[in-house]
């Protein structure tokens, strides 16, 4: 089989490197394997040693970095960076080009793939080569109820990938790799400025092992006090479905959903959700579900692995007790 | 596709697409796409934050609101919807050469009819459709017609007759970005507009009655000119569904419990068993 590269793009928008990113490399190694091809990663740089971020790529298994200089109130400009990855793949011709699914690489991705004329695959639970050699990209559509093969005609084949889908490679520090510091200018785009960081992200459910998370069977909205300290005792985070949000009473940064956040956590527990196809598609990936529902037949039931049909709030109550006994017993022994 | 000088003095253009009701719709897994022919169409909820968004700016900036849909002819209903909640105009590009287009092609063929447009400031699109779920389109759009953009776009901070700056969100936090008109900005929900937070209207019955009488000009590919006809419908899309199938239902077949003691226990029993108890 012909040589054929795989290109990752490295997220870089405040110094520190995304690491859902670094799970792209995951998957680029082993689509370059098969086609017996090189690793090229892009990524920007503001910093005073534009090495220290290539030898984070090598070590996670980029056979080449290119980087690109920029001053740092320029880094984080997504149209910068989407000069970059456009003259990165044109220098390096891969075949495919990976670019992480955040909200940063879904509003950057697409500018890329614009500019050269070529298909983009949102979203992507895996790619693959085919028996014929050919790229092939898996995504859900329809809510998460269809998984849609799909190919691209066009060259490179570009996709983004949903974070947390691939492990992080572990790093190597002494795997070596070739840095190309890019010499081409990039020019600021105009008519675009960043001004800059406005508000930190609260919370990130994304990330969360333990989610507790209560919907339109909460009554009034101080009644979430109760499952906060649920969610407190099991080092977990609140979250909510969307009637929830739309009412007002929460942030949207807390929703679960198709239009709210993709989790999976190890436990996701269910207060009072009946468990709405657009609800489900958020959480459908959870490692274990516990749900409690006052009523028998909430569909949630269909993707729970624990289903009490129940009052949420006795329940979560009654948890509440009985963790707080069993920590006051633990700490005593 | 660079913009004639002048370009940014005008209108606001929105885009609408039109989306079968998710929850209804069936998909035709052997063709791997959305059987929109059995669906009645609506206005994709996210975009509809774009429209209420598009009446206020028409506030301060002036012009007239645009809405501009790539759809089948039967989505005509939903661009009177988009008139009565105050579009002044509605176009529906409808052919059947579009038809089979992905973000790529939709992109292109939206822009080249925006362009036959010309004079706009702004254009609006919701943050993703429903039913596609890409997010990819606005800021294609975007890139064909050489002006930035912003994407997740939650609040508009401040407008003036050059620019518009916003908050958006860039994943590890929240942004605030200053565009020059002319610029396409893809909003999310909630939004909010200097301060005071968004919500679709409901349109008042006589805005009903009205977009009933209003005329929707109906495009077809030869009413865009210059449009390159091997860059639109399945022609112009790279990306092909080559198989489709239903996700499994999940296999979990849940122990149920009545007796809220025996739920705790178990519940207990499993955070034990899976080391989340500290």
């Amino acid at each position: 089989m012909e040589r054929r590269h795989v290109l990752v793009y490295v997220e870089n928008i405040n110094g520190r490197l995304n690491t859902s990113s670094f799970e792209l490399l995951t998957k680029a190694r082993e689509v370059a394997d098969a086609f017996s091809g090189r690793v090229y990663s892009v990524l920007l740089s503001a910093g005073d040693d534009p090495f220290r971020e290539a030898r984070e790529v090598i070590a996670r298994g980029s056979d080449v970095a290119i980087v690109y200089r920029v001053e740092r109130e320029l880094l984080p400009n997504y149209l910068l960076h989407a000069e970059a990855l456009t003259s990165a793949i044109r220098r390096t011709r891969p075949a495919l080009v990976l670019v992480s699914a955040t909200p940063w690489g879904r509003s950057l991705a697409p500018r890329v793939a614009a500019r050269l004329g070529v298909g983009l695959t949102a979203d992507c639970l895996d790619v693959y080569v085919d028996e014929s050699g050919e790229i092939v990209q898996v995504r859900p559509a329809f809510t998460g109820n269809i998984i849609a093969h799909i190919k691209t005609s066009s060259s490179p084949v570009m996709a983004t990938i949903r974070p947390g889908v691939f492990s992080p490679p572990k790093p190597d520090y002494s795997r070596s790799g070739e840095v190309i510091l890019a010499d081409e200018p990039l020019t600021p785009p105009e008519g675009l400025e960043v001004v800059g960081l406005s508000r930190e992200r609260s919370v990130r459910l994304s990330e969360a092992s333990v989610i507790v998370a209560v919907g339109r069977g909460l009554r009034r909205r101080e009644d979430v006090a109760l499952f906060e300290e649920l969610a407190k005792i099991l080092g977990g985070e609140v979250a909510v479905s969307k009637p929830l949000v739309d009412s007002g009473w929460f942030e949207k940064e807390r929703q679960v959903g198709f239009s709210g956040n993709i989790v999976r956590p190890r436990v996701y527990l269910a207060f009072g959700i009946s468990g709405a196809p657009q609800h489900i598609a958020g959480m459908r990936d959870s490692e274990f579900v516990i749900s409690v529902n006052i009523d028998p037949s909430a569909p949630i039931a269909r993707h729970s692995d624990i289903f009490v049909v129940g009052d949420m709030y006795e329940i979560a109550q009654k948890l509440v007790n009985r963790l707080k006994a069993f920590k006051s017993y633990e700490s005593r022994n | 596709m660079a913009l004639e000088p002048g370009a940014s003095e005008g209108n606001i253009i929105v885009l609408v697409k039109p989306t079968p009701d998710i929850n209804k719709v069936r998909f035709d897994v052997e063709r791997g796409r959305i059987d929109r022919s059995s669906a009645e169409l609506e206005i994709n909820p996210f975009d509809l934050y774009a429209l209420e968004l598009a009446t206020r700016l028409r506030e301060i900036l002036g012009g007239r609101v645009i809405a501009v849909s790539m759809a089948p002819p039967h989505a005509e209903k939903a661009l009177r919807d988009a008139i009565a909640r105050g579009a002044d105009r509605a176009i529906l590009l409808s052919d059947k050469r579009f038809a089979g287009a992905d973000t790529l092609a939709t992109s292109y063929t939206l822009a080249m009819a925006i362009r036959k447009l010309g004079g706009f400031r702004l254009v609006l699109s919701g943050e993703k459709s429903v039913d596609g779920d890409t997010g990819q389109v606005g800021p294609e759009v975007a890139e064909h017609l050489n002006i930035p953009h912003a994407s997740f776009v939650h609040r508009v901070v401040d407008v003036d007759e050059d620019s518009i700056t916003v908050e958006s969100d860039f994943g590890d936090g929240y942004y605030l970005v200053r565009l020059r008109f002319p610029a396409l900005l893809s909003v999310s929900r909630p939004l909010t507009f200097r301060g005071e937070s968004l919500e679709p209207r409901i349109p008042k019955l006589s805005d009903v009655l009205r977009s009933r009488r209003a005329r929707i000009e109906v495009w077809s590919a030869d009413d865009v000119p210059g449009i390159d006809f091997r860059r639109i419908g399945l022609t112009g899309s790279p990306t092909r569904v080559v198989k489709a199938f239903y996700a499994l239902e999940e296999g979990r077949r849940p122990v149920v419990y009545k007796d809220p003691e025996a739920a705790v226990e178990e519940i207990i029993k499993v955070l034990r068993s899976r080391k989340l108890l500290r």
